[in-house]
């Protein structure tokens, strides 16, 4: 991750203001409404209580899935980098995952465990775990051997050789899950909200369509968009910044 | 406690090929000996090494050890974890570090890495890793303390302040040593014993007890004229033969 200079930061706000600028000429185009309507949608939507409470459903959805994908893919993905009888059992299943379109799975999960939160929470957790589980799967392969020697020369306790020998090696590999984890479950969980649930930014999306409100679907957008970036600027940078600030 | 190692045979399968790495290697090394073990490249020291460390159990044979865990070891490279800084590589080796403990900080203020203390391995220099590595082998107070030329590819200065730094820890603490390189006249200036072995699969062709005076350098009189009478009377020892030069023409 490079330092942000000053001379960077004059562009990333050139840019966002450039943004802004054709934003606004594609709304005089009456292309989409501009950002001064949408942004007194959002404050609206804002103040009358509703869209704060989307949102947090939306999130804790997001969480939920997150973890699970995560917590699953990581462990499936490096029991098969390290074992090879592992690896080749579960290619398959993985390749099957990996091209199961989420639409798929979230209908099946609908089907099978009716319109709930579990059942969303589930198809969207499945629809990225088959990508954690390669990535990390990538990291177990890579572990240097030379290293885990150290810890039995050592002899170090497990927990010792997992906090500060394994798992810092993977830690990478972790980061680059984390980060197209949350790309790919940020837009599939709006899908699986409208699909089955009366809840969240994804349903209400889907409402402000019916009405074809493009300011209001923009508006929501925003906010959603606002907090990923949000997510990604003081969550995932400063965290990534420390568990690699040994590279020189 | 003596190290005593029996090993009949170790064998890598590469495919379907067998290949002896190591074949009837038996030596003693007293407690608190500093045994070097010479030998040409690919004869199998490090495999060795690592047996006699117990990371290597697939071998015929067997090798009996001081009890306990402290056992020091120091690789080729010096295998930091990049992630900690100097202080918690070293520390790592107290599993689990006592609270307060001094010990890795005192031992790296000694090898003159007091100012790098929270500096991570990426930032230190070669001759400095190694250092660390010594240190982190050190810190446990091992009573058998295997090296693989740990010196290798520094330069003659800093190489000279490692194996002084080594042979003090060595006086004050009186680990078993073993200590493997190709380079004689090193071999000659550090142990009490130099076990040369032959070409892989290895065993030993000569023991040579040592009795020079210490401190002895690398580079003096005495190191080098013993180094020139062992080549006269068996040339190809380096190449892993102690046939001396009478029995070849003899033969």
């Amino acid at each position: 991750m490079p330092a942000l200079r000053q001379g960077d930061l004059w562009l990333r706000l050139l840019s966002a203001v450039t943004l802004i600028v054709i934003w606004q000429g594609g709304a005089l185009f009456a292309l989409l409404p501009g950002p001064v309507p949408v942004a007194s949608a959002l404050a609206k939507a804002v103040g009358s209580g509703r869209l704060p409470l989307d949102l947090a459903v939306t999130l804790w959805r997001v969480a939920a899935s997150f973890v699970i994908a995560m917590t699953g893919g990581a462990a499936i993905g490096i029991l098969m980098g390290r074992d090879r009888r592992v690896d080749v059992f579960f290619d398959l299943w993985l390749v099957l995952g990996l091209n199961l379109p989420a639409l798929v799975i979230i209908y099946l999960c609908y089907i099978w465990g009716g319109l709930g939160e579990a059942a969303c929470i589930i198809a969207v957790a499945s629809s990225k775990l088959p990508n954690t589980a390669i990535i990390l799967r990538e990291g177990a392969r890579a572990v240097d051997r030379e290293l885990l020697q150290v810890a039995d020369v050592l002899d170090l306790s497990w927990r010792r050789r997992l906090s500060q020998v394994y798992l810092p090696q993977l830690y990478p590999y972790f980061m680059a899950a984390t980060r197209s984890g949350l790309a790919i479950i940020w837009k599939i969980v709006l899908v699986a909200e409208f699909l089955g649930r009366s809840n969240g930014i994804g349903y209400e999306i889907n409402i402000y369509f019916q009405f074809s409100d493009m300011t209001n679907i923009l508006a929501y957008t925003a906010a959603f968009v606002a907090v990923v970036l949000a997510v990604e600027g003081f969550g995932i940078r400063p965290l990534e910044r420390r568990l690699t600030r040994w590279r020189a | 406690m003596s190290l005593d190692v029996a090993i009949t045979r170790k064998v890598y399968r590469r495919e379907a090929d067998e290949v002896v790495a190591l074949d009837d290697l038996r030596f003693l090394v007293a407690a608190g000996q500093f045994a070097c073990l010479v030998g040409p490249s690919g004869c199998g020291k490090t495999t060795l090494l690592q047996i006699i460390a117990g990371l290597d159990r697939a071998f015929e044979g067997c090798v009996r050890r001081p009890e306990g865990k402290r056992l020091g070891m120091v690789f080729q490279t010096p295998r930091l974890m990049p992630w900690l800084s100097v202080r918690e590589n070293v520390r790592l080796a107290l599993d689990p570090p006592p609270p307060g403990d001094g010990r890795a900080e005192e031992l790296l203020r000694e090898m003159q890495l007091g100012p790098s203390l929270d500096a991570f391995p990426a930032q230190l220099s070669g001759g400095q890793q190694r250092r660390v590595a010594l240190a982190r082998a050190f810190v446990t107070d091992p009573e058998l303390l295997l090296l693989d030329e740990p010196f290798q590819s520094l330069d003659a200065p800093t190489a000279q302040h490692l194996r002084e730094l080594l042979l003090a820890l060595w006086a004050r603490r009186r680990p078993t040593i073993v200590f493997v390189t190709h380079d004689l006249r090193e071999a000659l200036s550090l142990g009490d014993r130099v076990l040369f072995l032959s070409r892989g699969p290895g065993r030993v062709v000569l023991d040579l007890p040592l009795d020079l005076p210490r401190p002895r350098s690398p580079d003096s009189a005495a190191v080098e004229a013993l180094r020139k009478r062992l080549l006269e009377s068996y040339p190809d020892l380096l190449r892993g033969l102690a046939a001396s030069s009478a029995e070849e023409s003899a033969a």
